[in-house]
């Protein structure tokens, strides 16, 4: 077991002409991106307490605790829950009110979880109120600052540094690309209807920083081989960089898929959102570092890279 | 490339060993006191607990200067024998604007005001305009008052947290205002929030003769107990809680009540308005709110008392606290909280260290599957790379969450990525025709580039979340920035010496890739 590998993804020798998929790869990515975005503005993102205020308060309790009932509860005592549901199982229940309007919010939503806390252990004694999240205004606005900002800083610390190792042209269909990842991973979310909230921000900067790595990896190559082979097109040298580094391409994304899915599946209700994007991000970087990353890299450089092609 | 000196050999086994060292305490108790024991420690989402986000009022803070600068600058004016028409103060702008009397009593004025002993060097910046002198904070004054407020607020929050009994919290300052407060264990944080929302500003002072209206120099003031019910008391602090030693809630005739001893110049205070004030009440003021207003029945020179009230065991206790610890010097409100109760916080313990092992133990069957015996070395470096990952947590005693344990997953599932680039390059080198050896030395070579190329761009990308991030989302940055660089480590050290160690044993003719 140990002389020799049990198996692989790809034949060495196999070839592959991604290249003559060019067009209907940009094409696709170009209308799942468009249609990503117009997903984010209408319905637009699920924001999760980070970002949007409010309280959450979930409970546990060891019989059968039905949504219907605990609104009843919270109806009692002129609590207006914006959402009240089942989740993971019977038992748990989460109650979502939102960010109470007009000034001085930020005490009143402190009061509000308070008040949700007794209210509810005073109705049903034998409930546990397994988290209770209270976020004002001023916190969520500035939460929601800073997500966006770590994400517009990676992106442009991603740019200078793939500008800096690469040629521009490399930068630029690198970053295209990212962005095209990045917006179908917010079409992605607004469809499965995952709260998007800090965790989230984390998890599309990891996407960003996995889709960066597996392009680089690719464009190391491309670069490489435009040394080595001085005459051959870009098409060709471009197929034939993919090809070189597509059992490594295919291994490391089916590493950190592998890492992930644990996540998904056992992580509780904190983690099942953040690594389904995870998963669903990783099959996007990957494809994209082929069908789209490279098709780019031969619009843009075809003059500059490499005449004749 | 292909020589690993016996030196570097020991120093590579050696970080491995002192690193599984490092780990050792998160497993055991000490066996000594003496021990340097460093752990990792639970974050609240996996302990239970409780986290608070402290905000201080610094406008308030601003409005209290400015209503003492009034005072002083009215005081200044009077004693140099100058008038003025109108003297307004403008809490948004911090400043107060004064009109003099007369055009010509400006410069006399100007130079009065000047001489007011500003409470932070550089405080005070004077100017004109339409006639009227100008007193404004500077922002920088106005800075260093909250950054000093904000310290002093952190000293009285610990003092009132440590009298709950709390365990092990954790109170640090965050940014220009604010102060974030970490309670484990405590996953109610009802009475902590209730004892933090008090300012615990006490005050003695005389009643108005005239109870019902306010008149210069007295405000109207509502009673704590009691229907919207209101007094007139005097302005003037006669005694400051802050003068006093002590407090203690004890029983009194058969009610709580809680029982004060003022310091020395709390009780000079005191003797001085009881003796005064014979048979006339005062007013104990607490946050604003009249607690009690007792008629001073004669002199009390000991420099004791007590206050009466309405109270509770749990009431008067409180108050007892807070006045203890000492007051605020502006209000704090919470604007951020995160309860976690224990069995959500075992769950996630659970939750996480279920997916760790699977995802490892999926890696390292892919690994053996796909590179054979190479995979079986990055597999070793992979256990070694966790290992050292937790090893540097312990040694900075970091905080570990759900979210963090996700990142050194996916740290993991990453960090095979680069053995995945070097056996795949010596595969090329091989069917390329190269010797073993040379297929060896340049797969390395050619790999190491590409590697610190994509680590690179991850670690940036991190970097810029654990400076954006806030709490769990933080410390997922934080651990996969640190098996960032242990990864480095373990591929192009750890797994390249296995490596070469094996060549250097057995001199194959066929490598296994």
């Amino acid at each position: 077991m140990l002389s020799r590998p049990l198996l692989r993804f790809v034949r060495d020798d196999r070839q592959i002409h991604f290249m003559r998929g060019r067009h209907a790869g940009l094409i696709v990515s170009a209308l799942l991106s468009i249609a990503s975005i117009a997903l984010f503005f209408m319905p637009g993102l699920n924001l999760g307490l980070d970002f949007r205020g409010g309280v959450i308060v979930e409970t546990h309790s060891q019989a059968i605790e039905t949504p219907a009932h605990m609104r009843q509860i919270l109806e009692a005592a002129h609590i207006d829950a914006a959402s009240v549901q089942s989740f993971g199982s019977p038992h748990d229940v989460r109650i979502a009110i939102n960010l109470p309007r007009g000034g001085e919010d930020e005490r009143i939503t402190q009061k509000l979880v308070d008040h949700v806390r007794t209210v509810i252990t005073q109705a049903e004694p034998d409930i546990q109120i397994e988290r209770a999240d209270a976020v004002g205004g001023s916190v969520s606005a500035e939460l929601f600052r800073n997500g966006i900002l770590a994400l517009v800083f990676s992106l442009g610390m991603i740019l200078v540094y793939i500008w800096f190792r690469f040629e521009r042209e490399f930068a630029l269909s690198a970053v295209i690309t990212l962005i095209l990842d990045l917006t179908k991973t917010i079409g992605f979310l607004v469809v499965t209807r995952f709260e998007f909230d800090l965790v989230m921000v984390a998890a599309l900067l990891t996407i960003l920083g996995y889709s960066t790595n597996d392009k680089v990896v690719v464009y190391d190559r491309v670069r490489e081989n435009l040394r080595k082979y001085r005459k051959m097109p870009l098409r060709e040298l471009l197929d034939l960089s993919i090809n070189e580094t597509l059992n490594r391409t295919l291994g490391t994304s089916m590493t950190v898929f592998l890492a992930a899915l644990p996540l998904a599946l056992f992580g509780g209700s904190t983690l099942t959102g953040f690594a389904s994007v995870m998963l669903f991000g990783i099959v996007v970087g990957t494809s994209s570092s082929i069908f789209i990353a490279a098709p780019l890299l031969l619009l843009m450089g075809q003059k500059r890279l490499r005449r004749g092609a | 490339m292909m020589y690993y000196s016996r030196i570097r050999m020991l120093g590579v086994v050696g970080i491995c060993l002192i690193s599984a060292l490092l780990c050792l305490p998160n497993f055991f108790n000490a066996p000594t006191s003496s021990l340097p024991w460093r752990q990792v420690h639970l974050g609240l989402d996996l302990r239970g607990g409780s986290y608070l986000l402290l905000k201080l009022d610094t406008q308030t803070l601003q409005h209290d200067r400015l209503q003492s600068l009034e005072g002083e600058a009215r005081q200044a004016l009077l004693s140099a024998h100058l008038g003025y028409s109108n003297i307004q103060r403008n809490d948004k702008n911090g400043t107060i604007e004064i009109t003099p009397r007369a055009n010509s009593e400006r410069a006399d004025e100007r130079a009065a005001l000047e001489k007011l002993t500003p409470a932070i060097p550089g405080e005070l910046a004077f100017s004109e305009e339409n006639g009227r002198i100008i007193i404004s904070l500077t922002q920088e004054s106005v800075r260093a008052r909250a950054k000093e407020a904000v310290t002093r607020s952190i000293e009285i929050v610990r003092r009132r947290i440590d009298s709950t009994g709390a365990i092990d919290p954790s109170i640090a300052r965050e940014g220009e205002d604010r102060i974030v407060l970490e309670l484990p264990g405590i996953s109610d944080p009802q009475r902590i929030k209730a004892l933090l929302g008090t300012t615990a500003r006490m005050t003695f002072h005389l009643v108005s003769a005239d109870p019902t209206h306010a008149g210069p120099g007295s405000t109207m003031l509502p009673l704590a107990e009691g229907n919207g019910g209101q007094l007139a008391v005097q302005d003037h602090i006669d005694v400051d809680g802050a003068n006093l030693a002590d407090a203690a809630a004890t029983m009194s005739e058969g009610r709580w009540v809680v029982s004060l001893k003022f310091d020395n110049k709390g009780a000079d205070d005191f003797a001085r308005i009881t003796t005064e004030n014979v048979g006339k009440p005062f007013a104990i003021v607490l946050d604003g709110r009249i607690i009690t207003s007792p008629v001073i029945n004669g002199p009390i020179t000991a420099g004791q008392g007590i206050i009466t009230g309405n109270f509770s065991a749990r009431s008067a206790s409180d108050l007892a606290l807070l006045l203890r610890a000492g007051a605020l010097p502006a209000p704090l409100t919470v604007v951020e909280q995160r309860s976690i109760g224990p069995s959500l916080g075992i769950a996630s313990i659970h939750a996480g260290v279920v997916s760790l092992a699977v995802g490892f133990g999926l890696v390292v069957l892919f690994m053996l599957f796909f590179y054979a015996r190479f995979g079986l070395y990055a597999d070793i470096a992979l256990f070694a790379n966790l290992v050292m990952i937790l090893a540097i947590l312990s040694l900075f005693e970091a905080t570990l969450t759900l979210p963090g344990m996700a990142g050194i997953l996916l740290t993991l599932g990453m960090a095979v990525d680069a053995n995945i680039l070097i056996n795949e390059r010596i595969r090329e080198e091989v069917s390329a025709g190269r010797k073993p050896l040379q297929a060896l030395q340049s797969g390395f070579e050619r790999a190491t580039n590409t590697i610190v190329d994509s680590n690179a761009t991850a670690f940036l990308a991190h970097v810029m979340l654990f400076v954006f991030g806030t709490g769990a989302v933080r410390n997922f940055a934080l651990t996969i920035t640190i098996g960032i660089v242990t990864t480095l480590f373990t591929t192009l050290v750890l797994s390249r010496m296995l490596i070469v160690r094996w060549y250097a044993h057995t001199r194959p003719q066929k490598l296994p890739v």
